[in-house]
């Protein structure tokens, strides 16, 4: 790697402070999975290198029933599953956190900083924007909140402006009858990038057969991770039958927008999207009905 | 420039001072620096496992820290492994079990292995496959490796 200079504020004020003097010259370091993996690879550069995991509230993992979650921007996946609280009320933020890298990777990779690498196929993004995630970023001007589906805004690139860090991601506590489910499509069985990802929730009537809402957001068939607002919709008021399912799931297909790489083809991706709508519908349908 | 930063830090249960550069992984230093080269570079980008070490009780992939990050923390390489007495059990089972070949994923699988079973003695082969799966061995095809650590394993 190219050298650096290295800091490591513990509070936000000064890690923001240094951020906005540095402006672009600096990189915040999490997890460093993604960002030292670039640094090697010539493909990002920073005379900066600013570690955010001495900060307190980066750090922090709550749940409380009328608050919700709140994920500090650098906590490790393995503290999110091996949390039996958040294991227990957000499997589907488990499933994602459960699949990135291995398990070497999730030791030390954050949902934060997945999230603001703004990948396509970053797995956690479908899974939190599911969820009603909300960004909490600090800046030179104070604090602000993005919606996880509008935070990523080209790949690589995310709504941070110059100075601002993601301090946590807000996840509302689920409501009653919900469900939520997070699954990828790889051609191995772990230690892979997605191909197409798929996130949903959905919330039931009190009978369970009804839908009262539902969200859908794609992973790996665009610039950006997709939140599909229409085919998540079209469920609302709907009975639960294979029917409506179907239907949202061909709305899904029609947001998704994908590239042909190396890892698979445009059609390829529009039908495993399809399939993968489907597939994490009825799991999430299975979840809220206490499945 | 950026120059050399003093980091104090915890291996294989011993206090250890070093001077690096923060654009040194923790892999780099182990080797270069500390002349521990138990610790193995394979691909240097997160995907192989070779370079795996435990900190602070959990494994990661050494290329993939600074050396700086290491600053009050506990490291154990692959040449903390064995104790006086002799082989820690799952080095004893991989030579037992042929569970190697040319060697390289070798230290990276014996202290990924190790982490699982100090956590879940009693991991059965589809925990112990999956919890390897960010180790790769070119070599062995993995059965014997997997066979030698459900050795250990109190699974039955």
């Amino acid at each position: 790697m190219e050298p650096f200079d290295f800091v490591s504020p513990t509070t936000i004020e000064e890690a923001v402070k240094t951020l906005a003097s540095a402006g672009d010259q600096a990189r915040i370091l999490a997890g460093g999975t993604d960002l030292l993996v670039q640094m090697r690879a010539g493909r990002r550069t920073a005379p900066l290198v600013v570690d955010i995991k001495g900060i307190p509230e980066l750090n922090v993992l709550s749940y409380d029933a009328s608050k919700g979650l709140t994920l500090g921007a650098a906590v490790p996946c393995y503290k999110i599953y091996e949390d039996e609280t958040v294991a227990k009320v957000y499997p589907g933020l488990i499933d994602a956190a459960f699949l990135i890298g291995g398990i070497q990777i999730q030791g030390r990779a954050s949902i934060g900083g997945n999230i603001c690498n703004a990948a396509p196929s970053g797995d956690a993004i479908p899974a939190v924007i599911a969820l009603r995630g909300v960004c909490n970023v600090a800046g030179p001007n104070g604090t602000r909140e993005i919606l996880c589906e509008d935070f990523c805004t080209a790949p690589g690139q995310n709504a941070l402006k110059n100075g601002e860090i993601l301090v946590s991601i807000s996840i509302p506590a689920p409501q009653a009858n919900s469900g939520a489910n997070y699954l990828r499509f790889i051609p191995r069985n772990e230690m892979d990038i997605a191909v197409v990802g798929v996130g949903t929730s959905v919330q039931l009537d009190a009978s369970g057969q009804n839908f009262v809402s539902a969200r859908i957001a794609l992973a790996s068939v665009a610039p950006t991770p997709v939140f599909a607002t229409e085919a998540g919709d079209s469920l609302a008021g709907k009975a639960v039958s294979e029917e409506a399912i179907q239907q949202a799931s061909e709305l899904a297909m029609a947001a998704a927008k994908p590239i042909s790489d190396m890892r698979g083809t445009i059609r390829q991706r529009i039908h495993l999207i399809g399939v993968f709508t489907r597939r994490t519908l009825n799991i999430a349908i299975e979840r809220a009905r206490g499945g | 420039m950026p120059g050399v930063t003093h980091v104090q830090s915890t291996l294989n249960g011993e206090v250890i001072n070093f001077l690096c550069e923060p654009r040194q992984s923790l892999l780099e230093v182990l080797r270069d620096v500390l002349g521990m080269t138990g610790t193995k570079e394979g691909c240097n980008d997160g995907n192989c496992g070779a370079c795996t070490i435990i900190l602070d009780g959990r494994i990661v992939d050494s290329c993939l820290v600074l050396g700086v990050e290491a600053e009050g923390r506990e490291m154990m390489t692959i040449e903390g492994m064995a104790s006086a007495e002799g082989l820690h059990p799952l080095q004893q089972s991989f030579l037992e079990n042929a569970a190697l070949q040319c060697g390289i994923c070798t230290p990276g699988f014996l202290l990924a292995s190790k982490s699982l079973l100090d956590q879940e003695p009693d991991a059965d082969e589809g925990r112990i496959r999956h919890w390897l799966a960010g180790n790769l061995c070119r070599c062995t095809g993995y059965d014997k490796i997997i066979r030698a650590v459900m050795q250990v394993s109190t699974a039955k």
